[in-house]
């Protein structure tokens, strides 16, 4: 690996079907070295099964996928040893302590001293694990940090987490999101798939949002915020009206009280009218990803089940 | 809300989930009943025929080992004689499977407590799980009368065989539920209620076996000899079906006051807490993860080694009173002698349990392969193959286990009856390497049935488990019946146990079992191959 410039993962219009079922429809995804890459969509967009190809688990049935500058079927084995993987659903065996699992997990992975005792260890006591107690014990929560701590105690250039954070509570989604922000400083790739925005938002760098098995968006979320609207709420001194301008949207007026949606465009001319009205408090948000979530999937529901 | 509450919901669920499954196990147990006993009379139409037969194999040490006492030379008990014992094996194992379907395994899959957060009793899944299992019984029961009365045999005979086939199984519907409070997993909870189906096939053939002045006592002591005591077409002793039922009832309630007592998804053992890092034998080598395949497998091999080692020592002692049965018979006396005299009979019971080792390994080794079906459809596979290790490796570290099972069973088979016998004898050290020879003779028979199952996984993973039984089922069945069925000759030489030689006694013939190793190889390599090619998951 060379440099920020290079891609970790590169997904070209990647397909795949189940029986009739089509779960990838010409996927792209393009993941750099270096960042933090949030991988949205809503349950049965194909997340889990994009992933499942990139760890060449799944054959794709078209398109191109490449890991590291491998190919992901092919060199499997040889990939792998470069990558930690949290799956979405951790089932681990339940007769296993948590700790033995961690250390199975990241032996199977690499070399064993890419293990550090010390980073372990501070790792199980940061989020609160009790190794000593067998995997059948263990609570959804419990199950989701072993996989966390196996992965992130691994010397991986990639890191590929499935939902990661499915199952902890606030305090464990904190230190996870500490973990997460510990790995971007040193300079280690990150695939986060999930559908909880506020995580994506404190955490990537870059954003893919797919639908159907399609990538709807991708891009900073400072680039998405272009093609977006800001929420604006303001008291004012006399009622306004907003009639006829455009670029505004779903406008209540209660009184002096106005709440809309407006385009960056119109956002000058709204300002002007609401000026000349008198303002007695104004509040301009950017949208956050919930909004830019709900615009893709409000109007058209995505389709049941992709995942395999 | 009563304990039993949702009941019905459950046991409707239950008949939804196994629409397929019952109806398959009651026609097959129904079919291979009723076309034995269709071929016995073609075969042996004439009461002296079949008198010939009484003589002859009714009192033939080995086959009254394997299969029971015989009652009568009517054409209903000697059925009930060949098919009577193993029928109810069948059809225990039948409820056996349904009930901790139902309980254990659904508790240990969280799906009980999506449903036990409704509306639904304690005691409802347990009571649902028994009531689908009564259901097919009497299913059984109904169809296996009306088969046999089709076939011109008495009805009150049918009765009495359909009846004690059907109690027995009842029974272990029974120990099934008691198992299944007493384990706190499904794959434990099954090896409790088929370790006492093994325990109880056992009493019953080592007590008919054992002769006069043996402990023949030991045979009432087994669900599986009182179906053998009921004695279809001859007395009917309908009062002993009594001790099935009342069998059933004791466990019934040993289940419900322990599903009372315990905590959901709880055995009645509290887990202890173990290590907090992994051993080096764990961590295993990277591409072959041996540590891990062996960690989760070798509880069961331990189980099956001491059953295995139990049975066979208990079989061998009992070779040494096999000659007492052949009574004060000059004209079979002579027959056997011709056949090698004392020695040869004995040979020839001892061949028949080495057999019987080989048949019940390779059951062993298809469920240790199977093993790599369960850790793909629990997700438990896709973070070994997500990390550094390969499939072929995966694959490999649980064939391996199989194989060096297999072989550990076969060994503890052979030294146990040696022992068994020879200490009673006082040759033990010859008796120990003749037999342990004789049981090793199987591994390449028993390891080429793990190899078709190896195969289906590769090839066709969502049928390899129903598949890799299927073909268990055949080879067993081929074993068992094949030859006084007169089935042709490709048929009996598609089971790899056909080509195995009779040992002790038979000449060793090489070839074949090079054959047959051979053939476990290709199968092995060419469905690890397959897994190379298909998705995971």
């Amino acid at each position: 690996m060379t440099g920020a410039m290079t891609n970790a993962i590169e997904v070209r219009a990647l397909r795949k079907s189940f029986g009739r079922t089509t779960a990838l429809d010409g996927l792209d995804l393009t993941v750099r070295s270096g960042e933090v890459h949030a991988f949205l969509g809503p349950n049965g967009a194909g997340k889990t099964t994009t992933i499942r190809i990139l760890l060449g688990l799944l054959s794709k049935d078209g398109g191109e996928a490449s890991l590291l500058g491998g190919d992901p079927w092919r060199d499997a084995g040889a990939l792998h040893a470069r990558l930690a993987y949290v799956p979405g659903d951790v089932t681990l065996w339940p007769g296993l302590t948590g700790g033995e699992i961690i250390d199975l997990l990241a032996s199977l992975r690499g070399p064993r001293s890419a293990v550090d005792p010390k980073r372990r260890q501070a790792l199980i006591e940061r989020f609160a694990l009790d190794p000593a107690k067998k995997a059948r014990a263990y609570s959804k929560g419990n199950r989701q940090k072993v996989a966390l701590i196996a992965a992130l105690a691994s010397d991986a250039e990639l890191l590929i987490l499935d939902e990661p954070t499915a199952g902890l509570d606030p305090l464990m989604e904190a230190v996870f999101r500490e973990c997460v922000d510990d790995e971007r400083q040193r300079g280690r790739t990150v695939l986060l798939s999930s559908h909880i925005l506020a995580e994506a938002e404190a955490l990537a760098d870059r954003v893919t949002i797919i639908r159907d098995g399609r990538t709807a968006e991708t891009g900073t979320l400072a680039q998405m915020r272009h093609l977006t609207r800001s929420t604006v709420d303001a008291e004012l001194s006399r009622p306004v009206s907003l009639d006829g301008l455009p670029g505004v949207h779903a406008a209540e007026i209660r009184g002096t009280h106005l709440h809309c949606e407006v385009d960056h465009a119109a956002l000058n001319e709204v300002l002007t009218r609401l000026t000349a009205a008198g303002v007695v408090a104004l509040t301009c948000r950017p949208p956050t990803l919930e909004e830019l979530f709900l615009r893709h999937y409000s109007s058209e529901r995505a389709g049941p089940g992709a995942r395999p | 809300m009563t304990a039993f509450a949702g009941t019905g919901a459950l046991a409707r669920l239950a008949f939804r989930r196994d629409r397929i499954m019952l109806p398959a196990w009651v026609y097959v147990i129904t079919a291979l009943i009723a076309s034995n006993s269709y071929s016995l009379n073609k075969l042996y139409p004439s009461a002296a025929a079949r008198a010939a037969l009484a003589g002859s194999g009714g009192r033939n040490p080995a086959l009254v080992f394997l299969y029971g006492r015989l009652s009568g030379d009517s054409l209903g008990a000697v059925s009930a004689w060949r098919y009577g014992v193993w029928a109810a094996i069948f059809a225990s194992l039948m409820s056996v499977f349904l009930v901790i379907r139902h309980t254990r395994a659904d508790e240990e899959a969280g799906r009980l407590e999506l449903v036990g957060s409704a509306a639904v009793g304690r005691l409802a899944a347990l009571t649902a799980a028994l009531l689908v299992a009564v259901a097919a019984t009497v299913a059984l029961t109904v169809l296996l009368v009306a088969a046999l009365v089709f076939l011109g045999l008495p009805a009150a005979g049918s009765a009495a065989f359909a009846l004690a086939i059907t109690t027995c199984s009842l029974a272990f519907a029974a120990v099934a539920a008691l198992a299944a409070q007493l384990a706190a997993g499904a794959r434990p909870a099954r090896g409790i209620a088929i370790g006492v189906l093994g325990a109880a096939y056992l009493l019953r053939a080592v007590g008919d076996a054992s002769g006069a002045g043996g402990p023949s006592w030991l045979t009432w002591l087994s669900p599986l000899g009182w179906t053998e005591f009921i004695r279809p077409y001859s007395e009917n002793r309908w009062q002993l079906l009594a001790l099935p039922l009342a069998t059933a009832a004791a466990a019934v309630a040993g289940a419900y006051a322990l599903a009372v007592l315990r905590d959901h998804g709880a055995g009645l053992l509290p887990d202890r807490p173990g290590r907090a890092a992994a051993s080096a034998w764990l961590r295993g080598p990277r591409y072959l993860p041996l540590g891990l395949a062996w960690r989760l497998q070798r509880g069961t091999l331990y189980g099956w080694a001491a059953g295995f080692a139990f049975t066979f020592a208990a079989s061998g002692a009992a070779a040494k009173g096999i000659g007492s049965l052949l009574g004060g018979s000059a004209q079979l006396r002579t027959a056997f002698t011709r056949l090698g005299g004392q020695a040869g009979i004995t040979d020839a019971y001892l061949a028949a349990i080495m057999s019987l080792a080989g048949l019940a390994a390779a059951a062993y080794a298809t469920s240790a392969v199977l093993r790599l079906r369960a850790e793909e459809t629990g997700d438990r596979a896709e973070p070994l193959l997500a990390a550094a290790t390969g499939r072929v490796g995966w694959g490999l570290s649980h064939v391996a286990v199989a194989v060096f099972g297999t072989a550990l069973l076969l060994a503890a088979a052979g030294v146990a009856a040696g022992l068994g016998y020879g200490l009673r004898t006082g040759s033990a050290g010859t008796e120990v390497a003749r037999l342990l020879g004789a049981a090793l003779a199987q591994l390449p028979a028993s390891l080429a049935v793990a190899g078709a199952a190896v195969l289906l996984f590769g090839l066709r993973p969502a049928a390899s488990v129903a598949g890799a039984w299927t073909v268990l089922g055949a080879v067993v069945v081929i074993a068992l019946f094949g030859q006084v069925l007169r089935l042709s000759g490709w048929l009996l030489d598609l089971s790899p146990f056909t080509h195995v030689p009779k040992l002790p006694g038979a000449a060793v013939t090489a070839p074949p079992l090079l054959w047959l190793g051979l053939a476990a190889l290709a199968l092995t390599a060419a469905g690890l191959t397959a897994l190379r090619r298909r998705d995971i998951g």
